[in-house]
């Protein structure tokens, strides 16, 4: 186990170092830092001593390897907008992206297997039927369009029509000014982009466990469990779900990795500043100090799902533990 | 069993059990009574085949009427919109949608039927160039990787592993600032950002059927590899290729939705449903609000009958799947 993760990491290193420098190139080729002070006074002056300042003055290639010495070394120097250290900005945004994946995958895995479930072992019931078109509309359904209508719906709506003082669901931002912790607030701020989030792995992951419920209700063993007399609903969640949530495992993880970038346009909408905002500004500012410590943080988080994902699967599969 | 025997039986079975086949198989038709009965088979091709399947899958039938009809909508918008593009009624009071005005008239006090139909050329362009380039590239390399094995595949592996890390918007930000801000370069980056799914589902197709002996056969017999490719592999993979097409059309129609939502993509003057969507943003929650409805339902019926075809040839090209 311990070999097979260092092996992971010892792959992904060398990739890593080489779409840094791609981003790093990019970014450089087409914007430029010093940009945002041509309008003022002594331009030139300004511009040379900024271009100083930031290193630019030197070859492409020496730039990117005093920011990949200086990174290794947990130096992931400042924003150029900005000028707050990389560090900083990236581990506040992470929190507020973290709660956000942790309660949108939470919440999707456990509708997601509830719904596959019940409609494999209701097959072709009418709630398997609506289920099944439920999941048709969320996969093809544009997620922004999603929150839209959400905002528009939920919270917009019932406030003008009930007079209300404030919406029963809040749309901006993961907490009211002032406000912090666990409590109704942070609920009423999180239910929107959390469904916002989950709509389409709910739409996916259940059509998933519903062919793997499937598959695993037709074997052999559950005949057999059934025959010996067992009831029903021990046949069904401990011989049938636990087996059945393999396929699942492994699927999570990957698209776990996918609700990354699916982020971006939650936290946009929802004013939330965290992961995906972070770079969506520092795109839109070509901040490239920034953008790469986003990547790089990003890359070990598919790292580290994949892992999750392997630790899950030994649990719940003893015939990988063995090995 | 003698060849009397044989055609003892197949007599017996055409006369009297053809009632008894017409209750236990409610579905099969004449051509599958004919060849179950052993009377006459009819041959047919397989093409006939694949589109009887097809036209059975009634949701994708239905959706293949759809779509056209909103192509033909969309690309004879010039013939078919009421209204004249961009043309303002300065006398007209904004309304929502009426008979006059089917969807209502936009902030500017266009008819937004009309410009939902012109900026349905757009999304529905770049969706299905995305879609067709994606695949030719994606099977190609796809093809090339899992045929020749080696040093191509190990690259290719690695090439997608690379852009599984670079995240795709930024590619597509510098992109559009190095060349311009021209639906050609979105669509040959989102292109190029999708061709890789389609070549790992080739590679690892390609990669079975070359070890059967039919293969063998046509190499042994002196044909090249390019002819081997195309004309004995590629026909044995088409249900694939082709589902992962319509998979590809609406992937891109969502994406460029999403990036020119952000900001990233089309810019205006040009319009696509989802710049619509991006420019009505700040009508929630208004008497407007009808002008996020149509954009996005729009995108939903779009995508959700490219995915319906999906389905149909699926399940015409290979029916034995299950789904």
């Amino acid at each position: 186990m311990f070999k097979f993760v260092l092996r992971r990491i010892m792959f992904s290193i060398p990739l890593l170092v080489i779409a840094s420098f791609i981003v790093f190139w990019g970014i450089r080729a087409t914007f430029d830092p010093t940009a945002r002070y041509r309008q003022s006074r002594d331009a030139a002056k300004v511009i040379a001593e900024k271009r100083k300042e930031f290193g630019l003055d030197r070859p492409l290639v020496a730039q990117w390897w005093s920011w990949a010495t200086k990174f290794v070394r947990r130096d992931w120097g400042t924003s150029y907008t900005t000028g707050d250290k990389v560090t900083t900005m990236v581990s506040r945004a992470l929190g507020f992206t973290l709660q956000l994946i942790f309660w949108g995958v939470l919440i999707s895995l456990v509708v997601a297997i509830f719904v596959g479930v019940y409609s494999a072992v209701k097959q072709y019931s009418v709630g398997d039927v609506f289920f099944t078109s439920m999941s048709y509309l969320g996969v093809a359904m544009p997620p922004f369009w999603f929150a839209l209508l959400l905002i528009q719906f939920t919270a917009v709506w019932p406030k003008t029509h009930w007079h209300l003082d404030h919406p029963i669901f809040y749309f901006v931002n993961l907490h009211s000014t002032g406000q912090s912790g666990i409590n109704m607030d942070y609920i009423r701020h999180l239910v929107l982009p959390v469904l916002t989030l989950s709509v389409q792995s709910i739409a996916v992951w259940s059509r998933f466990q519903r062919a793997s419920m499937l598959d695993v209700l037709s074997a052999d063993y559950i005949r057999t469990a059934r025959a010996k007399g067992l009831p029903r609903r021990t046949v069904i969640l401990k011989h049938g779900l636990r087996n059945a949530l393999l396929p699942l495992v492994s699927q999570t993880a990957v698209d776990a990795a996918a609700l990354f970038g699916g982020l971006v346009i939650t936290e946009q909408i929802f004013s939330i500043p965290g992961m995906g905002r972070l770079f969506l500004t520092a795109l839109q500012n070509g901040d490239v100090n920034v953008l790469l410590g986003w990547m790089l943080t990003g890359a070990v988080f598919v790292i580290l799902f994949n892992l999750l994902a392997d630790i899950v699967y030994g649990f719940l599969d003893p015939r990988i533990r063995v090995q | 069993m003698t060849l009397s025997d044989e055609d003892t039986q197949a007599e017996v079975l055409s006369i009297e059990k053809i009632e008894t086949i017409i209750e236990v198989m409610p579905e099969a038709d004449e051509g599958d009574l004919e060849l179950v009965a052993g009377a006459e088979p009819v041959a047919r091709s397989q093409f006939r085949l694949i589109t009887r399947r097809f036209f059975r899958h009634k949701p994708a039938v239905i959706s293949t009427f759809v779509l056209l009809a909103v192509l033909v909508m969309c690309f004879g918008a010039s013939w078919v919109a009421p209204f004249k593009r961009n043309q303002i009624d300065l006398l007209e009071p904004i309304v929502g949608p009426s008979r006059h005005h089917l969807f209502g008239i936009d902030q500017l006090g266009r008819d937004y039927f009309t410009e939902i139909l012109f900026a349905g050329q757009v999304s529905l362009k770049i969706g299905i160039a995305v879609g067709l380039i994606s695949t030719i590239i994606g099977f190609t390399a796809g093809a090339i990787a899992g045929y020749f094995r080696g040093a191509i595949d190990n690259a290719l592996m690695r090439f997608t592993d690379l852009f599984l890390l670079i995240p795709g918007l930024a590619v597509l930000a510098v992109a559009l600032k190095y060349f311009g801000y021209k639906d050609l370069t979105i669509i040959l980056v989102l292109a190029g950002l999708a061709w890789m799914s389609v070549a790992r589902v080739v590679r690892s197709q390609v990669l079975s059927l070359r070890e059967k002996e039919f293969v063998e056969a046509a190499r042994a017999s002196g044909a090249s590899s390019t002819r081997i490719i195309l004309r004995h592999i590629l026909p044995n993979m088409l249900g694939p290729i082709m589902v992962n097409a319509t998979l590809g059309i609406a992937g891109a129609i969502i994406t460029e939705a999403t990036l020119s939502f952000l900001g990233f993509g089309i810019q205006p003057p040009k319009s696509s449903w989802g710049k619509m969507l991006s420019d009505a943003e700040g009508v929630i929650g208004g008497d407007k609000a009808y002008l996020i409805y149509f954009p996005g339902l729009m995108l939903l019926i779009v995508v959700l009958c490219v995915n319906f075809i999906g389905d149909g040839l699926r399940d015409a090209f290979d029916p034995q799947a299950k789904h």
